[in-house]
């Protein structure tokens, strides 16, 4: 297990090393970021609905389309020059691919969020300071599941035709279930009301996590085999 | 040591191995000769393991620990310096810190290219490219190397050195498969010369004492007009 985490992690440095270095991905999700509230912001009549009804909403269809465009980057960098062919000759465990994956997109998509939540706050003038701290778990428990089927769909599509078309297509349906416990408990808190009113929604965000965490842990090696 | 027992691979209707059978014993060379599509490439990825064969198995002795790969293209990342290319492949194969970094300078060395070693790989011609290809399929000490074309692009001093180079390997007791389309670079390297044609072997034997030119013409006559005189 430590062969395979220490693997993931030189994989996952690298991945971000190289993003760090281009920031093709990271200027194309955090300015699309920027697009969609700011389209939000201007489209919507704060006279008819109120702020607060929209905003979780607004927040998680920005994160799930800014994510996805994190998701397409993640082995686009390794067809570049064939290395996803070096990569599966090394004595690497598929595992630690995906893992290393996994972690470089929670990585990116979380800076991402970074960025994108106080825009979303500046624009949209939500009082996110009192809840800051269960909204960021939130945030990360739904990113993590959405980041953990994502990856393994990126891994799927990316030697196909139309792979940033495919991506969404596939991923969208896996994507219910964390968009509205997130959308739910993000609701819940930006209402006031306290988190243990939304246990159920967290526990399924939990759930979801476990369970695809294990099942594309398990499903990547058969994804990557020519 | 690697071998081929009955490999046998389809993509849709095209058979691109139909029953190959070899084992290459330690310090041999094995030059692998056949014209497009003759399923040379196919062969090679299926002994590093990145394709699992329909039928029959390859083995290398020492697993994929012990194979040194170049395919096509170079592996490399663009946005990463020589060194760091070097050293992140270092690092998947295991090979402490203290031993990765003198062995990079000292391929970069070998190689004739360690004046770019600080240079981002994007920047860099198509040869040096394949000379750091080189040296990233060589990090790890190989024993086993399986080349696809690895003369493209090389000019002539980089190219005698390579091939410099892998006469050390093999009589260091490494194998080598070499795929090629040029009969004069392969023939000069092996111990063992094969010709591939629509997934099969049809000529596999030492070289013995041949010369390229001898062996150009046993090509032709045995892949007939589709060698193209020796791709």
């Amino acid at each position: 297990m430590g062969e395979v985490l220490r693997h993931a992690w030189v994989i996952a440095r690298k991945d971000l090393l190289l993003e760090f270095r281009s920031r093709t991905a990271f200027v194309s999700a955090t300015v699309f970021a920027a697009l969609v509230l700011t389209v939000f912001e201007f489209g919507r009549d704060p006279t008819a609905v109120n702020t607060n009804d929209l905003a979780p909403s607004i927040l998680w269809v920005t994160f799930t389309f800014a994510g996805m465009l994190a998701l397409n980057r993640a082995f686009q960098l390794e067809l570049e020059n064939q290395a996803l062919d070096a990569l599966l000759v090394a004595p690497i465990s598929r595992t630690s691919l995906y893992w290393a994956k996994l972690v470089a997109n929670c990585i990116f998509v979380g800076v991402v969020e970074a960025i994108g939540l106080p825009l979303f706050v500046l624009f949209f003038d939500v009082p996110v300071g009192p809840i800051l701290l269960p909204l960021l778990g939130v945030i990360a428990l739904a990113t993590i599941g959405f980041i953990a089927v994502g990856t393994l769909f990126s891994a799927m599509v990316s030697r196909t035709r139309f792979a940033e078309l495919m991506l969404p297509v596939l991923l969208l349906p896996f994507m219910v279930p964390p968009l509205i416990g997130a959308v739910q408990v993000t609701a819940q808190l930006l209402a006031g009301r306290p988190l243990s009113e939304a246990e159920g929604w967290l526990r399924l965000l939990a759930a979801y996590d476990v369970a695809f965490l294990t099942l594309a842990t398990l499903l990547f090696p058969t994804t990557v085999n020519e | 040591m690697l071998s081929a027992e009955n490999l046998r691979h389809s993509f849709g209707s095209v058979r691109a191995l139909d029953g190959i059978s070899f084992s290459l014993p330690e310090g041999r060379t094995l030059a692998l000769f056949g014209p497009n599509g003759a399923g040379k490439t196919t062969l090679l990825k299926v002994l590093a393991g990145l394709i699992k064969p329909e039928v029959g198995r390859a083995e290398v002795s020492g697993g994929r620990r012990a194979v040194g790969w170049i395919g096509h293209q170079s592996s490399l990342y663009g946005h990463l310096t020589v060194r760091e290319n070097l050293l992140f492949w270092a690092q998947l194969y295991d090979l402490p810190a203290s031993r990765s970094g003198p062995r990079v300078t000292e391929l970069l060395e070998r190689l004739g290219i360690a004046e770019r070693a600080d240079t981002p790989v994007r920047v860099l011609s198509r040869g040096q490219m394949q000379r750091i290809t080189i040296a990233r399929a060589l990090v790890h000490d190989p024993q086993v190397l399986l080349l696809d074309e690895p003369f493209t692009g090389l000019d002539l001093a980089a190219a005698g050195e390579f091939r410099r180079l892998l006469g050390e390997l093999a009589s260091q007791g490494r194998s080598v498969v070499l795929a090629t389309h040029n009969v004069d670079e392969g023939v000069e390297l092996a111990t063992d010369i094969a010709f591939q044609l629509r997934g099969r072997f049809v000529h596999f034997a030492p070289r013995a004492a041949r010369g390229s030119a001898e062996i150009a013409e046993e090509y032709k006559r045995a892949v007939g007009n589709g060698g193209g005189g020796g791709g």
